[in-house]
This record gives structure tokens, sequence and C-alpha cells, in this order.
């Protein structure tokens, strides 16, 4: 198997214990990478935080007290395309009506999606019949 | 969360003993802060040296702990924050917010 080549699929209850399993592993796969070049402390830290913020999301998002009530995150990597999706069954929200944070006057909460887009090159919110996907791509250099 | 609470030249010194604060236990921590200040400490230092992760819970706690001494006409201050950690503060424009020093000894040297 190509070294460049990682596929992580992991399902966890909706419990926010679990959000530093789901983070480590981001900042394994930052240490693990061969061919990056870029700053790997930094990297880990925002993949670890990517994470742990997207499975709060979901966690908040999707619990509706489903007999589903789990969350799952799949991790792929193949080439320099680090591709994260966060999937929920919850209700679902409208990624486009997220406002931007109030820097001048800022919140205690509603930062979590902002530090997403602001670390990763693109991020989608898709419903679908049955569930919700948060897709996440960066482009590793 | 493990917290360690000092009193060191007229400051109440909290230092985060744990290596992560998310949403799991920043609730935890907001409510140790606004517990202290209710009990009528005015001059807070937080040591976030042991801290290499911060969410964004995390920061609303700290945050939370800022606003309600600030409305006390109190003091609240970070110390020692890690490099990655303090990125995060930088993003989120934060480091405007809180006052923030490199350890103990600035923070008790500067009047605010």
């Amino acid at each position: 198997m190509c070294s460049s080549f990682i596929q992580v699929d992991v399902v966890i209850q909706t419990q926010t214990k679990y959000l530093d399993l789901i983070g480590s592993i981001g900042e394994r796969i930052a240490k693990e990478l061969d061919n990056f070049t870029g700053d790997r402390a930094a990297l880990a830290y925002q993949l670890n935080l990517v994470l742990t913020e997207a499975t709060v999301n979901a966690i908040k998002h999707g619990c509706d007290n489903a007999p589903q009530n789990c969350v799952r995150v799949t991790i792929h990597l193949q080439e320099n395309e680090l591709n994260i999706k966060v999937f929920d069954h919850g209700q679902g929200f409208d990624l486009e009506t997220v406002p931007l944070p109030d820097f001048e006057h800022p919140g205690e909460s509603g930062m979590g999606l902002f530090l997403i887009r602001s670390y990763m090159d693109s991020v989608t919110y898709t419903r679908q019949s049955d569930y919700n996907v948060l897709e996440i791509i960066k482009h590793l250099k | 969360m493990n917290l360690n609470l000092e009193k060191i030249n007229g400051f109440s010194v909290l230092t985060i003993q744990d290596e992560r604060i998310d949403a799991h236990n920043s609730g935890e921590l907001k409510e140790y802060l606004l517990q202290m200040i209710e009990g009528g400490d005015k001059q807070i230092i937080v040591q976030l040296g042991h801290v290499r992760f911060i969410d964004s819970s995390g920061l609303g706690a700290l945050l939370s702990g800022n606003k309600h001494i600030v409305a006390k006409s109190g003091r609240f201050a970070l110390a020692n924050i890690q490099k990655q950690v303090l990125s995060m503060f930088e993003l989120t424009r934060l480091n405007r917010v809180f006052e923030i020093y490199a350890d103990l000894n600035e923070a008790f040297s500067n009047e605010g």
C-alpha cells in the first residue's frame, strides 16, 4: 500500500468524552505524513481542532434521541488531499446562515465553524434523507 | 478538570493541570471561574502552561471569566500560553480582549 494513503472510519456515541480520541487521530495522522513540508506541529493542532469542533457540532445538532445516537467520522488521505466527513442524524442546519463571529464583541460560543473554515480549504454541509454530512477538505503541501 | 488555586502577591493564580480543554471539560472550568468571582476573587491569573490544546468552548469559558470579572471592575489575565494555543487567541482576535503575559512575574509587575 502506498504510504500516502490512509483511511479511518470511527463511530462513537454522542458523548463529549470521545472528543480527545477523535482529535488525537488527526494529530497522529499529521505526524505520520511522509511528504509534508509545512509546519507539522501546527498541522497536528489544526487537525485535532477541526475534528474536535466538527464532532462537537455533530453531537450538539445530531442527538435528537434517535435510535442511532452516534456520530460517524471518516478520514481519508490520498496523495495530498485530506478529506474528513462527519455524519450526524439530527435536524441539520444551513451552513450558509452561520454568521461570522463578532470580533469586536466576542461571544462565548459560535466560533467552531469559523475555526474549521479558517484552517481548511473547503467546508460543506449536506442533508441527505436520513443523515447529514459535514465534509471538510484540506490540500496538504 | 484538574485545577490548582494559589494566592500569590494578592492574585488568585489558577493553574490548569490538564493538557486539553475541550467541550468535555470546559463547562467545569467556566463554573469554577464563576464561583471564584462570586466568592470575591477580583484579580485572577490563569496559568495555561500545561495546556497544549484548547477548542472554541475552552476559549468561551475563559471569555466568560473575563467578562464577569471586568463587570466587577476586577482583573483577569492569562500566563504561560503555549505557542499553538496562543495561535488560537490570535486567529480569533481574543489576544486583543485578554491580558496575556509570558509568565507570572510579568503579570505581577504589570498594573493592567
